[in-house]
């Protein structure tokens, strides 16, 4: 099981959290800085499994984490998933991303954390692995954006609109933040 | 209204959406949280109007805010409400914000019950899943009780998407509802072959999860998942599989037997380093479980070993990581295995990395051996001294002294040295570990006499130098703890002091007032020690002066404790300042009361064993809770109270070891104290006693006072002068010195002519003598524990799904459904009535099956003879039986041939099918391991060459399981003997095919019915005819296979007509959208002989007993053999349909080449499947067709009547039964009831009234209403037809 999932950027601001086990707001927050602290001062060469946040489970919990560009991916997983299947998962999740959002970057998570977590319900669901067929996943999404269009017809017209004029403001170069080469990445994917 | 919807819109347009509402954050970041209090307060204004597109936005926003840490409980009836809006967009987003703010514990859940069953069955699919996953994260109790059961219709759904998520769901419907687990269990159970992929997994998946917490209940799924890891590609499953036999095999070893051919072959195989990973420790797990040992068990191990290796020494420091943690589990079972790769341990040690630096020093506890401890520890202790972190560091004193102290100091051979690596680590910085160091401190001088003295000086070193020690970090850290156990050792063994007065002195001084109460407290009892020791050796020696110096020093210092805030503390010190005051009276007055002091001090200490405490009967008719005396006021008692625990409750575990320490009376103490001294004298190596009135340690001990003290530079050094360094020792034991190894080695020799069994390892001799006994126990008590608790937290739902899934479902056992009220009254009375009924019905039934059974046996042996014949219409019995052999879940019946009343849906619990399930399980296993040698091939690996000698193998086991087959095996030979050849490679096959029986049978999944027809063609129930020309006729007839396989089975039989014989048949059956045919991949599994679970597709194509396997993709069936004139033979063919509820049909055709002509003929085909096909009867009890009626699941409803029937009652019965596959489930004169389940689990229960003047009314009930009006619509035409 998947206990919890949390993005967060190289300074511990959250970017996407997932508990799959109930906690109150504060200790979520609390849990996310503790997990940024435990996670943020380990050098980028070393293995990616932590034990034992104190906060999230006891001794069969691990944390397994993945960090591209500004963003860590953090998942909390109990004994029973495989170490190295959660780390090709964050990868397909990452991937995923990549192809939804078309050179996914740390703003795209900032601005669009609703539809991230919507692509993130298509691949795990109430802390179990529910698909990792990267094909699926993107045509289950985009059966669900078309039907949104759909819905959204003629009377979203003058609100999309307005969120384009305002939209103008945003400083592209912003999107400067890219993460790393995927392919690349792919390439040292074992599994 | 328009004009009010466009006014909402252009709100909508200048409200802040979700975007807008980031970018205020990010703009406003001074001021952040005044920003979004702000946003709050519009968002709260947005909630309060009507339009659902403003709300849904305001929620949006409010899901953001929740992951910045802002509550958004207060808006969950807000949240609700967009959940419940018809648009998808609102939805979702009242979903996302739901499962990210509710819990179970949310009440305003109990408002969405309907929402969210309206949602699941919703005609959009994205709304269910949407739904589902949103469920999935806040299902509560009461949800999960009241939709379970739409939860389960789900699961029947057509799209996998839906399928998938709901098989995931039913895990937390469990662990919410653990009542659900048994009646959902078949379900799920059949999911495992679902034909999706990713249903598959989510099954997988659901079962792993249940399996690893209450592994037992799930052992008898064992063979299923084994069929499952032999033939699955899919690396996902195959990994969750494999972590599911890590858990199962510690309770079975015999499957742990049975994996090992088949994980070795993976490991070999596959490149996925997941994979590989989990191959290997679930091997391991596997040798853990196996305790004797199997003939390739230690390639087994060295194969792990070899790969793990492989995997630390790879760059990537994951796999090092988990090649570490790997190891650590061999390590357990097999250290030797692992001492071979020390080398790469402790490089790991060196590693940047600290989590693998942690898992390295995990190993490394394993690996200690006597000869390798002390270079290990030295290793250890030069990595503390680099170490940068308190927490690693504190990490490595750990497991240094874990490392030293396990299995009572087994690997420490020179207990001097293990003193000085303690009284090393006591000058590690702001460790966390001071009460570990001392209690091992105080262990050792203790249980090792013979090092006591080498402590004692050691102790009174480090007394001296406490202010060393007690640096200006001690603050944080507990090491002044080992100036507890300095201070103890001084004063208990005060005669071994080199200079009692110095370290009295010593004890004195210095700022002993900041130490922790408790330990100032033990200074202070340990002062009194050493002055009463002092004052006896210089009464002796009449050393006055000594004596004066003494207690005017104690006179001078104690007052400062006299007057400690710590109560304890106070207490002692007044007391001793009262007893020195006295001493140096009657000194005074020339009195000598030394010795007399010293006896308040004197008596032997001895170890207590851990539970001795707990242990002590109870003596009899002491009552520990009456009152001594008459119970006092209510608040005189709560002062005590809180006097107490002041008193008592500050001190420390070790501390309070000793204060618990049970105190024997003077007879049990004399009477232990012998049995030990008995002991000791006949143990050769305990040191006499001697040792404890003049120790003379036996060893080359350095002298404490040899070494010089020099003056200590308090802010350079650490070091403590005097402390003896430990390099010394390990040229002092001299492992590595060439020049002693060569002696050890002639000792050696020696002992082995004395010794044989000893190991290397003892060789080396222990210096010391630790006291190992587990210490002094009550009389009659026992150090074991006699009770086994269930270590899971109370609160842990998986206790709750401990629940026995192999027992048969009782009545009352289905899934709560919605109900009316009424209703459930009715149900409530009608199933009294069935109550009463049952039993009488039960020893009935039971005599039909009888007969039944025994008619089976006859038909089967008039096998051939029947083949000649037309088919015919059988009578209803027969049919019956046949449909019974299609219910998959009456397996058991079948093979048991022992009745049941009742199938799967209302299974009365019988023990004897219980037994079954154990039996079959034992029996899976057992069969396995005799096959071990010829099932080594690899699983996934095909050898394709048909090897007889291993199928004739398989013929003789069948044989020897069932000997009635065998019987008849022998009558068919002896039948066929003109068709020798053809006809005995069948014979193979058939017996091959039963043995499969076997173990389909154990799996619960059933596909036997279909073998069973190829060994005994019985005439098919109700066949149609399918193609008739001037050479052949063609009949066929279907069933459902129902349960694990949804499928259909269709008997295809061809009667030769023509005078030649017929050759080259071939049939052609285009898929058609809603119909496919289950065809056999291209592997030739079968012919080999050593797939035991062979893939559940084979049992169609491959059945035909060919050599030519029908191309997968193709629609064309090839039939293997050729049709001699007046012959008649049969295929069975299986299809899939995705939608039961409406008629099909198939169209094709057959060619074929009659001898002599050159030229093919084709005839074309067409197999219609009525929806009756897709029903199979199952021959429901009736509380459970009662139950059914009034659950009210049934809401579809339909009927018909035919005013003039020409047929009679029975004959209308056996129509339905026939040509409808329904079952009746009750018959009362002209009146019956009849019951069928589709392949999907629709219901369908029809009422047949019978008037005497011909008039026939049939009224139907289902769960599904196209379904019901397409069989009454197939059925009534077939009755009209029949007119």
């Amino acid at each position: 099981m998947i206990k919890a999932i949390l993005v967060f950027n190289n300074h511990g601001k959250p970017r996407l959290t997932k508990f799959y086990q109930y906690f109150n707001e504060e200790m979520q927050q609390q849990i996310i800085k503790e997990t940024f602290q435990l996670v943020s001062k380990r050098d980028d060469n070393v293995c990616n499994f932590l034990e034992g946040g104190s906060l999230i489970g006891g001794a069969d919990y691990k944390l397994i984490y993945r960090h591209y560009a500004t963003l860590y991916f953090v998942f909390c997983v109990d004994s029973s998933e495989s170490e190295l299947g959660i780390l090709d998962l964050i990868q397909v999740f990452v991937e995923t991303l990549d192809k939804c959002f078309e050179n996914v970057c740390e703003l795209d998570l900032i601005f669009h954390v609703d539809k991230v977590h919507y692509i993130l319900n298509e691949l795990v669901m109430g802390g179990m692995v529910l698909e990792t067929n990267m094909t699926e996943i993107i045509t289950r999404i985009e059966d669900q954006n078309k039907l949104e269009k759909q819905e959204a017809g003629l009377a979203a017209a003058p609100a999309r609109a307005v969120s384009a004029v305002k939209n103008m403001n945003l400083p592209q170069q912003i999107k400067d933040i890219k993460l790393p080469d995927l392919p690349a990445a792919i390439k040292d994917l074992k599994f | 209204m328009a004009l009010r919807k466009v006014k909402g819109n252009l709100e909508r347009m200048f409200d802040k959406n979700l975007t807008d509402l980031v970018r205020g954050i990010r703009n406003n970041k001074e001021t952040e949280s005044k920003y979004i209090s702000q946003c709050m307060e519009e968002i709260k204004t947005e909630l309060r109007q009507d339009n659902l597109a403003v709300k849904a936005n305001a929620v949006a926003k409010l899901t953001y805010l929740q992951m910045l840490g802002y509550d958004i409980s207060w808006a969950g009836f807000n949240i609700i409400e967009v959940m419940s809006s018809p648009k998808f967009t609102y939805k979702r987003i009242g979903y996302l914000s739901a499962s990210q703010c509710f819990h179970q514990d949310t009440e305003v859940l109990m408002l969405t019950t309907n929402m969210i069953r309206k949602d699941l069955n919703s005609h959009n699919m994205y709304d269910s899943g949407t739904a589902l996953t949103g469920l999935a994260c806040f299902i509560s109790g009461d949800l999960a009780r009241d939709l379970a059961n739409d939860v389960m219709t789900l699961l029947t759904s057509t799209k996998p998407y839906l399928r998938k998520k709901a098989v995931l769901l039913l895990y937390k419907v469990f662990l919410k509802f653990p009542e659900a687990l048994r009646p959902a269990f078949p379900r799920l159970k059949e999911k495992l072959e679902d034909p999706d992929p990713g249903v598959q997994s989510a099954a997988v998946n659901v079962i792993c999860e249940l399996a690893r917490k209450n592994p037992k209940n799930y052992l008898s799924l064992a063979p299923v998942f084994f069929k499952l890891m032999t033939s699955s590609t899919n690396n996902w499953m195959l990994i969750k599989i494999i972590k599911l036999f890590g858990a199962l095999t510690p309770l079975e070893p015999r499957l742990g037997k049975k994996l090992i051919e088949p994980l070795t072959n993976l490991i070999h195989s596959t490149s996925a380093m997941s994979l590989l990973y989990e191959c290997i420790n679930t091997v391991i797990a596997v040798l853990i479980s196996i305790s004797s040992g199997m003939p390739n068990h230690n390639a087994s191990i060295q194969l792990c070993v070899q790969k793990l290796r492989i995997l630390i020494e790879d760059s990537d420091q994951n796999l090092k990581y988990l090649g570490l943690l790997a190891m650590s589990k061999i390590l357990k079972t097999h250290p030797k295995s692992v001492q071979a790769h020390k080398d790469l341990v402790l490089q790991c040690l060196d590693d940047k990395d600290e989590s693998i630096r942690l898992r390295a020093l995990d190993l490394l506890y394993g690996m200690v051996t006597k000869k390798t401890v002390m270079e290990i520890v030295r290793r250890l202790m030069t990595h503390m001294d680099r170490a940068e972190g308190t927490m690693y560091r504190d990490e490595l004193l750990q497991k240094i002294i874990l490392i030293c102290s396990q299995n009572n100091f087994q690997y420490i051979t020179n207990f001097e040295w293990y003193v000085s690596v303690l009284v090393e680590l006591c000058r590690m910085e702001g460790t966390q570990h001071g009460g570990l160091i001392a209690s091992q401190l105080m262990d050792v001088a203790i249980r090792v006499v013979a090092v006591r003295e080498f402590t004692v000086g050691q102790m009174a070193l480090l007394l001296d130098n406490a202010h060393v020690i007690v640096g200006p970090a001690a603050a944080r850290s507990s090491i002044a703890e080992v100036l507890y156990a300095a201070a103890w050792i001084c004063g208990e063994f005060s005669q071994l002091l080199a200079n009692p007065k110095a370290t009295l002195e010593s004890m004195v001084r210095g700022k002993v007032v900041s130490l922790p109460g408790h330990i100032q407290a033990i200074y202070v009892h340990n002062m009194l020690k050493l002055y009463a020791h002092i004052i006896a050796t210089a009464e002796e020696e009449d050393d006055s002066e000594m004596i004066e110096e003494v207690t005017n020093l104690l006179l001078e210092r104690l007052p400062v404790f006299v007057s400690s805030g710590d109560l304890e503390v106070q207490e002692r010190a007044s007391c001793i300042v009262h007893i020195v005051t006295y001493v140096q009276k009657c000194h005074k007055h020339g009195d000598k009361v030394g010795a007399d002091l010293a006896l308040l001090m004197t008596g032997e200490l001895n170890p207590v064993a851990p539970k001795a405490q707990k242990k002590v009967p109870l003596p009899d008719g002491l009552d520990l809770d009456a009152w001594i005396n008459d119970p006092p006021s209510e608040s005189e008692e709560e002062e005590d109270d809180a006097l107490e625990k002041e008193i008592f409750v500050k001190a420390d575990s070790s501390y309070k070891h000793r204060k618990e320490k049970y105190e024997p009376s003077e007879e049990e103490l004399q009477k232990l104290r012998d049995a030990r001294r008995a002991e000791q004298a006949s143990n050769p190596y305990y040191v006499k006693s001697s040792a404890l009135s003049s120790p003379r340690p036996n060893h080359n001990s350095i002298q404490v006072d040899e070494i010089p003290v020099t003056a200590i530079d308090l802010n350079v050094s650490l070091k403590i002068p005097g402390m003896t360094s430990l390099d010394k020792y390990q040229v002092v034991d001299g492992w590595q010195d060439g020049g002693k190894k060569r002696h050890k080695k002639q000792k050696k020799r020696s002992k082995r002519k004395g010794q044989v069994s000893s190991s290397s390892e003892e060789e080396i001799n222990r210096m010391h003598v630790v006291n190992t006994d587990i210490g002094e126990m009550p009389e009659g008590a026992h150090l074991s524990d006699d009770y086994e608790i269930d270590d899971r937290p109370e609160d842990d739902p998986h206790r709750a799904l401990d629940i026995n899934l192999d027992e048969p479902l009782s009545p009352n056992e289905v899934l709560p459904t919605r109900t009316h009220y009424e209703a459930h009254a009715q149900r409530k009375i009608e199933s009294n009535n069935e109550a009463k009924l049952i039993p009488s019905e039960i020893p009935l039934k039971m005599k039909t099956r009888n007969k039944k059974e025994r008619k089976e046996k006859k038909e089967k042996t008039k096998k051939v003879k029947k083949e000649e014949k037309k088919v015919k219409k059988k009578p209803s019995r027969d049919a019956n039986l046949i449909l019974d052999l299609i219910d998959p879940l009456k397996e058991t019946v079948i093979s048991d041939k022992v009745p049941v009343a009742a199938n799967h849906i209302n299974g009365i619990a019988d023990a004897k099918n219980k037994e079954k399930t154990s039996d079959d399980l034992d029996f899976w296993l057992s069969k396995e391991l005799s096959q071990t040698p010829e099932s080594c091939m690899d699983g996934t690996t095909k050898t394709a060459s048909p090897s007889t000698p291993s199928s004739s193998k398989d013929d003789s086991k069948s044989k020897k399981t069932k000997t009635k087959k065998e019987k008849k095996a022998k009558k068919e030979k002896d039948r066929d003997k003109p068709e020798k050849k053809l006809k005995k490679n069948e014979k193979e096959i058939d017996t091959l095919s039963r043995n499969r029986d076997e173990y389909e049978e154990t799996n619960g999944t059933v596909t036997q019915e279909v073998e069973e027809k190829l060994a005994v063609p019985e005439p098919q129930p109700y066949s149609r005819l399918l193609a008739e020309d001037s050479h052949i006729r063609i009949v066929y007839s279907t069933a459902a296979m129902d349960g694990v396989m949804s499928e259909i089975l269709v008997c295809i039989k061809f009667i030769s007509q023509s005078s030649k014989p017929i050759s080259k048949l071939q049939l052609i059956l285009p898929d058609s959208s809603a119909l496919k045919m289950i065809r056999t991949p291209g592997k030739l599994v079968f012919e080999t002989g050593y797939r035991l679970f062979p893939p559940k597709e084979m049992g169609m194509a491959v059945f035909q007993r060919k050599q030519r396997q029908p191309d997968p993709q193709s629609e064309l069936v090839n039939l293997p053999w050729s049709l001699d004139p007046g012959e008649s033979k049969e295929t069975q063919l299986s299809f899939t349909a995705e939608d039961v509820t409406i008629p099909h049909k198939l169209r094709g055709s057959l060619s074929y080449i009659q001898d002599g002509s050159s030229s093919s003929s084709d005839i074309s085909l067409r197999l219609e499947f009525p929806v009756t096909t897709f029903l199979s009867g199952k021959t429901a009890s009736r509380a459970t067709f009662t139950d059914l009626l009034s659950s009210g699941q049934l809401s579809a409803r339909s009927s018909f009547t035919l005013p003039n029937c020409p047929w009679s009652f029975p004959e209308v019965l056996e129509e339905l039964t026939l040509g409808g596959s329904l079952a009746v489930v009750e018959c009362v004169d002209q009146t019956a009831s009849l019951y069928g389940r589709s392949l999907h689990g629709h219901h369908v229960c029809l009422l047949v009234k019978y008037q005497a003047s011909h008039h026939l009314t049939i009224d139907g009930k289902s769960t599904e209403g196209i379904l019901l009006s397409n069989a009454l619509d197939h059925l009534k035409t077939t009755l009209m037809q029949k007119q």
